[in-house]
């Protein structure tokens, strides 16, 4: 068995000791040397996007889910079971994320028997628990495919419905709650930010990120595994994402207006221009691409879009979570580098991760990975250097 | 019934007895150097800041609803019926959300432990319980730091203010602030100079009532929803079954 060094492995294994190190001096020396966490800002990076942004970029799970299985939309199966992957696997690592932002993380399975139903984070952290157990079952059947086990899959087609619904009830109660989480804070979090609709704007995102995700990992693992786009699919979910972002945008709108910050945010401020490269970011550059048809019809196009609004998004949890506190706290945080390096070891954990698992799991429509496996083709890019990938051994 | 304390900083001398018993009863070092940090941690539960000769003491307000108990998920905080906010470190599964969510940002953490805890002023319940002042009351040498029933200490307070009406700023800080603390705060100068929120920034509404009108629609929301989204599949499906039964029924009619 030979494993050759390629660039993508390489910066994977780079990543990998990195975080190997930093969760060594997280659970060694704690908190406070890992982290540039304070008394002030005792959220920071791992919870502004581990946590925030994890679980929004899972969003796509319960979209596909929605639009296929819920709406009957047959078009979009091909991406259904991507989509749902992405979401497992986002749910699992969150929860690596968790261990390693709780303090007590030993601790962690006293949300099971110290329920406190007033707090937002039970909430949030029962749903996750309950909703990573159904993405289980929803990922089940390509196991079951796999192994060919007829039975089981009859078991699970048999409680789908109660999958489905339960799913999308469960991502809609804990993706809005994100947002709740920050309710209690009206004197902390920048006005900007803080609004009694943070709830409602989180799921809002939500579902756009569902999509646009869903066109970026589509068009990722293409390119990764060699398969040709379904143009089609991808179309759908552009147009579908254009009126997801129209709709947050407006409603963006309509919250600023109501509330008399219309002037306030068009005034430079540290804030004002974290506020504007999330709206520009998130609406007016992906809906500006997405208003052209040839954009619209076009692959690279559409990736494009997608990503810069993925961008956009991930600025607005960090501006919620982070930003939006440094005038109250009157200083700024900077995350240390070992926090970033945890962060980047549980995405490239993730990406590693997927790329096995389509490799060994009927993840893509059938003839797809016969056209492959017959070809024997290597990955013309590799997402994420998969080390304990041993296709073509 | 509910217990307080009434700080009245025109009568502090900045002694910082204050401090040095509450280390004492809290079983935390305390010499010079800690001393002389103007500022709380999870070493220095109270501290005593001064401001161009004036004196103001900082420390867990208390609150009657508290955010912190409201917040975390697995209870470890709660307001016990005699005034002190307590806080259980079995409980506590570390997310900080206490410290993210209090508006005068006093739970404090232990950055450098292995198994960390959350350490606020909590009162001293035991002395509380056993009928008897905190120790910070019991050491402040002016009575400047006043333990007592929150409506003693509130009247009392507003006689101050009325007999002396030059001293102080008119107004009782705690007594509305987030819907009432068991810290009442008398002053000549701003409490805002010393890092406590304005009033108007906090308001007099209880921040737990914030997420309270969200988390109660939830049980109204759960099933309501679940029927909209069943409605749907079924509705969905059913539409597809009936053109697939036609679509047969139509072969079946034109092969007759």
């Amino acid at each position: 068995m030979k494993i050759k060094l390629t660039f993508w492995r390489i910066v994977f294994l780079v990543i990998m000791v990195m975080g190997l190190y930093s969760t060594y001096v997280r659970y060694l020396r704690g908190l406070g040397a890992v982290s540039n966490m304070t008394d002030q800002f005792p959220w920071g990076f791992w919870i502004g996007f581990d946590c925030l942004c994890g679980v929004m970029l899972a969003a796509g799970g319960f979209c596909m889910v929605g639009a296929v299985y819920l709406f009957n939309v047959e078009s979009l199966h091909s991406v259904v079971r991507p989509a749902v992957l992405t979401a497992f696997l986002g749910y699992l690592l969150f929860i690596v994320g968790l261990l390693f932002d709780l303090g007590r993380p030993w601790f962690i399975w006293h949300q099971l028997i110290y329920m406190n139903p007033h707090s937002v984070m039970f909430e949030v952290g029962f749903c996750v628990m309950t909703y990573t157990t159904v993405l289980f079952f929803e990922f089940l059947p390509n196991v079951f495919e796999r192994l060919s086990w007829k039975a089981p899959i009859k078991w699970i087609h048999k409680i789908y419905p109660i999958l489905i619904v339960l799913g999308i009830l469960l991502s809609t109660l804990h993706q809005s709650s994100l947002g709740s989480l920050y309710l209690i804070m009206p004197s902390k979090l920048h006005a900007f930010w803080y609004t009694p609709a943070l709830p409602f704007f989180f799921f809002g995102s939500a579902v756009a990120v569902g999509l646009a995700m869903t066109i970026f990992e589509s068009t990722q693992s293409a390119k990764a595994l060699g398969r040709h786009l379904e143009l089609s699919v991808l179309v759908r979910l552009g147009g579908a994402l254009l009126v997801a972002l129209w709709v947050n945008a407006l409603l963006r709108f309509e919250d600023f207006f109501h509330r008399g910050l219309l002037k306030q945010i068009i005034r430079p401020s540290y804030e004002a221009y974290f506020l504007w490269l999330e709206l520009a970011l998130t609406f007016l550059i992906p809906i500006v691409l997405l208003s052209f048809k040839k954009v619209r019809l076009s692959p690279n196009g559409l990736y494009l879009a997608s990503v810069i609004s993925l961008f956009g998004f991930i600025t607005n949890r960090l501006n919620v979570s982070l930003i939006g506190f440094e005038t109250y706290v009157g200083h700024h945080y900077v995350p240390k580098w070992t926090e970033f390096s945890v962060t980047l070891m549980i995405i490239a954990m993730g990406f590693a991760l997927f790329r096995v698992a389509v490799q060994y799991l009927p993840i893509f429509p059938k003839d797809d990975l016969q056209v492959r496996s017959a070809s024997n083709a290597r990955p013309a890019v590799s997402l994420a250097s998969p080390v304990m990938e041993h296709a073509g051994d | 019934m509910s217990k307080a304390l009434l700080y009245d900083s025109t009568l502090c001398i900045g002694c910082k007895q204050c401090e040095q018993g509450c280390a004492t009863q809290n079983n935390l070092p305390y010499n010079d150097s800690i001393a002389a940090e103007e500022y709380q941690s999870a070493h220095k539960l109270t501290a005593v800041l001064t401001r161009n000769d004036k004196f103001m003491r900082r420390l867990c307000m208390h609150c009657e609803k508290p955010a912190c108990a409201s917040v975390c998920p697995v209870g470890a905080f709660h307001k016990t019926k005699e005034g002190p906010v307590v806080y259980d470190v079995w409980k506590c599964i570390g997310c900080r959300y206490c410290m993210a969510a209090c508006p005068f940002s006093q739970p404090k953490y232990e950055w450098g432990s292995l198994n960390p805890r959350v350490r606020k002023c909590i009162m001293c319940p035991d002395r509380v319980n056993a009928g008897q002042q905190t120790a910070c009351a019991e050491a402040c040498p002016t009575g400047a730091t006043k333990f007592g029933e929150r409506d003693d200490l509130v009247r009392e307070a507003q006689d101050r203010l009325k007999q002396n009406p030059s001293n102080y700023l008119p107004r009782i800080y705690g007594l509305h602030e987030v819907g009432g603390t068991s810290i009442l705060i008398l002053a000549a100068v701003n409490v805002e100079e010393f890092g406590y929120p304005t009033p108007e920034k906090i308001g007099d509404i209880p921040l737990p009532e914030y997420t309270g009108r969200v988390m109660d629609r939830i049980p109204d929301f759960i099933p309501v929803w679940s029927l909209v989204l069943g409605g749907i599949y079924w509705i969905s499906h059913r539409r597809a079954e009936v053109a697939a039964a036609e679509a047969e029924e139509k072969k079946n009619g034109s092969a007759r």
